[in-house]
């Protein structure tokens, strides 16, 4: 086996090995189009502890480790005036969205359901106010305020003034429910 | 010969197609024509240097060997007459050229800065990942106009433009005006535009952006002054309301759902500021920021699956029912 052979093999199979690279998904469009509330958007959506959770909603994949999705619901953040209430995650009017305490559940598919159904106490119903890509993009991006998204799909960047340390940095925090403490 | 004769006609008439709406020897504007001017002196110098050196080099490929030498040979070392002076006189030239080139750019870049100097109208225009959101700011506030992607001009009145960027750098260039200038986010930069002749223009972002950065396109509108006057008092107008059953199903959908959390639309509730204004879109040349011709066809496509036309811009697919769909085009039509 001449060593040009080997070496042109060598090449081809790097080749071929690169050419097997999982490329990111980027759905501009937002699959499946023009549907209506999903089952988790349904109104019976609040799971206190002793419930038993259903299944994730099979959307979450394509949203939770998503760069693309997680970098648009850090915009849309902003856009709509997130944090008007909840400040960049540490709450204020509304509740802190950093410290891994869901009222509501901390699970993407159940951010989204408060997030389109609105919560007592002032949290407004966004569902048509926004699509529901939407809704899921800033579900991605408020699970990576405490820290639950993967490092590599977060952005390393804020866009505003910040007193913690940037996504990638974050401690990760155990998702619990928001009582948790009051013992 | 006769395919000869035409190959030079086609390329004089492709040189001739060179005039268009984003030209940037147009010579439109002050700046642009300064530019030509100083161009023009440049390219005429530099060709004439040119020349001469070429002439020189094949005068040098071309002479007569000399004889070969020998030991006895005592004129090997001399020089011909001519060298000295030809090697003064091309010296002369180079400095009297390279100093013609910088009085003349210095002459150049105060001619731009005197109409620079008394701007009569102020604008502000923002770049958005991928439109241009423009507002122009009168000494009185209450007449302060925003609107995006086009920009109106009154011919020879110098306006300066602060330039301003909400998220990537962009750059702001109008060829047959002026010249390109970027736009940083967390900075203001700015740049002066004195239209001289009458006409329509594109700019274009100069920077890339993002992907959509070739569809970032600024329709500009040069006219005299009093058709300025004429837009810009209907533009301060707000929304007529809506006449038809159709737009005012439309009208309701719009300051209801999903439209209004970021598009303004001026005397509605619509009031989102994160999307282009869209008070009077339908007066507007295209839609999307250059990207489509505005009309009711691509007003519908656009609206129906904007993904579809400008893959990966921040509007997103509603998925509207048919009906919502006629009633909002019917309304958005009626935004003159």
């Amino acid at each position: 086996m001449s060593s040009l052979y080997r070496n042109s093999l060598a090449l081809l199979l790097a080749v071929a090995a690169l050419s097997a690279c999982e490329r990111e998904e980027r759905q501009s469009r937002g699959k499946p189009l023009g549907e209506t509330v999903p089952a988790s958007v349904s109104p019976d959506t609040i799971f206190p502890q002793t419930g038993k959770l259903p299944p994730l909603h099979p959307r979450a994949a394509a949203y939770e480790r998503n760069a693309s999705a997680i970098a648009e619901g850090q915009r849309l953040y902003s856009w709509m005036n997130c944090a008007g209430c909840h400040s960049h995650g540490g709450g204020g009017m509304g509740v802190a969205l950093m410290d891994g305490k869901w009222r509501y559940g901390g699970r993407i598919d159940q951010i989204v359901a408060s997030i389109a159904e609105g919560r007592p106490n002032g949290m407004p119903a966004w569902r048509d106010r926004l699509t529901e890509q939407q809704m899921w993009q800033i579900a991605a991006y408020v699970r990576t305020l405490s820290g639950q998204a993967p490092k590599d799909a977060v952005s390393a960047r804020t866009d505003e003034m910040s007193g913690t340390p940037p996504a990638t940095q974050t401690r990760r925090e155990p998702t619990r429910p928001a009582d948790s403490d009051q013992q | 010969m006769n395919r000869r004769i035409a190959a030079v006609a086609i390329a004089g008439a492709l040189l001739a197609s060179c005039n268009g709406v984003q030209n940037v020897m147009g010579g439109d504007g002050a700046e642009s024509a300064n530019f030509i001017r100083l161009f023009t002196l440049f390219m005429v110098l530099c060709t004439i240097m040119y020349l001469i050196v070429v002439a020189a080099l094949l005068a040098a490929l071309w002479r007569r060997r000399r004889s070969g030498l020998t030991v006895d040979d005592r004129r090997h070392h001399q020089i011909s007459p001519i060298v000295r002076p030809a090697l003064i006189a091309w010296t002369a030239l180079v400095v009297t050229g390279l100093t013609v080139l910088t009085v003349a750019s210095f002459f150049i870049d105060r001619s731009n800065a005197a109409t620079a100097s008394k701007p009569a109208i102020h604008m502000t225009v923002t770049a958005n990942q991928w439109w241009w959101d423009v507002e122009y700011n009168l000494p009185d506030v209450s007449k302060t106009l925003r609107t995006a992607n086009e920009i109106h001009l009154p011919v020879n009145v110098p306006v300066h433009v602060t330039l301003k960027s909400n998220d990537v750098i962009h750059s702001f260039w109008i060829p047959n005006l002026a010249g390109k200038q970027d736009l940083i986010p967390g900075r203001l930069t700015d740049v002066l535009l004195l239209a001289r002749k009458t006409g329509l223009y594109r700019g274009q972002c100069a920077e890339f952006c993002g992907v959509q950065h070739a569809q970032m396109a600024l329709d500009v509108t040069v006219e005299s002054k009093r058709d300025f006057e004429r837009w810009y008092s209907a533009q301060l107008a707000t929304a007529k309301p809506p006449a038809t059953p159709l737009q005012r199903a439309g009208y309701r959908y719009f300051t209801t759902r999903e439209c209004a959390a970021c598009h303004n639309i001026s005397g509605t509730p619509a009031s989102g500021q994160v999307a282009p204004d869209l008070t009077h879109l339908a007066s507007r040349r295209s839609i999307a920021a250059g990207a489509l011709p505005m009309n009711k066809g691509n007003l519908y496509g656009w609206v129906a699956d904007p993904q579809s036309q400008k893959p990966g811009n921040h509007m997103p697919t509603v998925g509207l029912e048919p009906n919502e769909l006629h009633g909002l085009i019917a309304y958005l039509e009626t935004l003159k």
